[in-house]
Order: structure tokens, then C-alpha cells, then sequence
């Protein structure tokens, strides 16, 4: 128990100096949160969630964070509006009222139904999700695909000259 | 506490973290950072809530559906930030006012 409470703790570490450091350097601390959340997953019983976490929280999302800040090339860091007592205010009302809520409830859920394997929860039981996944994850590509296609465009047009008609002077 | 409630009171604090980076920051990218934060810790609750009432599986595809939507509205994110800083040349969120016209 002490380890696992360690885990989280090192967890939240990373999550403080996410919130808190320059953007590059959060990048690299949500990477090493993500690989302790795996970690935490592995733990509980989740192996399949924790590889994909592991593999996509902390290789994707980071090379992707990287290749953007990379592109904006900003490394600033404005002022906040909210002034920061009342956004702990916020935070601790709205974290006070989650822990009140779900920490008495836990010793009292029971199991509803019988647990079927990964295989077929994933591609029976949920079949209309993994559906919505594969939607919204051409929807997200093709996305992608338009907002960068936007930007060759502009600078194409930018770049080149344009191109005279025979006779123009 | 059990180990359970241990992880449970771990991911709403990382709720918690997430909710705050979200209100402090107005550096896009850091909002990105924030959301993400802010969705580990409700996939770790989901994967939490599983292991309480002992239907693992089904909450490992549930969180698989997490992670999925969560990495693309990541790269969409990343995606409409790139080109805000082409457009108006600042990441500040506070002085995109020109969306209000």
C-alpha cells in the first residue's frame, strides 16, 4: 500500500510541474506522468490500457506536443486573468465536493454483472463505441489534413510568384 | 484507507491539478497540457471504479474510448494552435479577441 501511495504521489509531483513549468518542460513532465499512471494501471489489474497509455500518453502525445511548440515557437509565459487565490478556492471547493461525494460510496458498490473478457467487451458489448472511435478518428485525421492543407495553400500562394499571361508586359 | 480509496482520492487531486492549470494558464498549449492532466485523472477513476466493483474488463474498454477521443481532441488542439500562431502570431488566450468579431 505504501508503494502504491508513493506511485500516486510521484504522480501528482509531475502533475504540479506540468501545471506549473514552461511548455516544453511540462511536456516532459505529462510524459513521465503518463508513464506512472501506466504504472499505477499495471497495478489495478488493467494491462491492456496500461500499454496503450503507456505507448500513446507518453510517446505520442509528447512527440506531438514537441513537433507544436516547436512550430509556434513560443515559449512565454502570460500572466494569469483569474487571480490565483481564487482559482485554488475553485479548485479546492470543486475537489472537496468529489472526494465527499465518491470516497463514501466506494465500500459500498457492488459487482451488477458478471465481467465478460477484454475481447468481447471491446468488440460486442461496445461495439457502437468502437464505431464512434473509428468516426471520429477519420473525422480527427481528416481535420488534421485540412488545417495543414490550408496552410501549404497560403504559403504556396504566398511564396510563388504569380504567373503572367502570354502578351503581358 | 484501502488502496482503492487511496487511488480514487489520487485522481481527483489530479482532477484537481488539471482543473487549476486550466484556470492559471492562458499559454495554449498549457491548456492542452491541463485538459490532458485533467482526463488521466477521470480514465484513472474509471479504471478505479472497475476495479471496486470487479468488472475490469469494462472498464478498460471504457477507457480505451477515453484515450482514444482524448488523444484526438489533443491533436485537433494542437492542430487549431499551430495555425492561431501563424494567424495572429501569439499563443496568449487572453488576447485572441478578434474571435468576438
Amino acid at each position: 500500500m505504501s508503494l502504491h501511495f508513493l506511485i500516486l504521489l510521484a504522480g501528482l509531483f509531475c502533475a504540479a510541474m506540468a501545471v506549473r513549468a514552461r511548455p516544453l518542460t511540462a511536456a516532459l513532465w505529462l510524459a513521465t506522468l503518463s508513464a506512472i499512471i501506466a504504472i499505477v494501471l499495471y497495478r489495478l489489474g488493467a494491462h491492456e490500457v496500461a500499454v496503450i497509455e503507456l505507448s500513446v500518453g507518453a510517446g505520442l502525445i509528447t512527440v506531438l506536443l514537441a513537433f507544436a511548440i516547436s512550430m509556434a515557437e513560443d515559449e512565454t509565459m502570460p500572466a494569469s486573468i483569474v487571480p490565483r487565490p481564487f482559482a485554488w478556492l475553485l479548485v479546492a471547493v470543486a475537489g472537496g465536493a468529489l472526494l465527499w461525494l465518491l470516497l463514501p460510496s466506494l465500500p459500498a458498490a457492488r459487482q451488477l454483472a458478471a465481467d465478460a473478457p477484454f475481447i468481447v467487451q471491446v468488440w460486442e458489448n461496445r461495439l457502437f463505441d468502437l464505431v464512434l472511435q473509428m468516426v471520429a478518428l477519420i473525422a480527427g485525421v481528416m481535420g488534421v489534413l485540412s488545417l495543414l492543407g490550408e496552410t501549404r495553400a497560403t504559403g504556396t500562394t504566398a511564396n510563388e510568384p504569380t504567373p503572367r499571361m502570354e502578351g503581358e508586359q | 484507507m484501502t488502496p482503492i480509496q487511496i487511488t480514487i482520492a489520487g485522481a481527483i487531486l489530479l482532477v484537481a491539478v488539471g482543473l487549476y492549470g486550466l484556470l492559471v494558464s492562458r499559454h495554449l498549449i498549457k491548456v492542452v497540457i491541463a485538459l490532458q492532466i485533467m482526463v488521466k485523472g477521470a480514465m484513472l477513476a474509471i479504471i478505479v471504479a472497475g476495479a471496486a466493483v470487479g468488472q475490469m474488463n469494462l472498464a478498460q474498454s471504457m477507457a480505451l474510448t477515453v484515450i482514444v477521443v482524448d488523444t484526438i481532441a489533443a491533436v485537433l488542439a494542437l492542430a487549431l494552435i499551430v495555425q492561431i500562431k501563424r494567424r495572429t502570431g501569439t499563443l496568449d488566450a487572453a488576447e485572441l479577441t478578434q474571435l468576438r468579431h
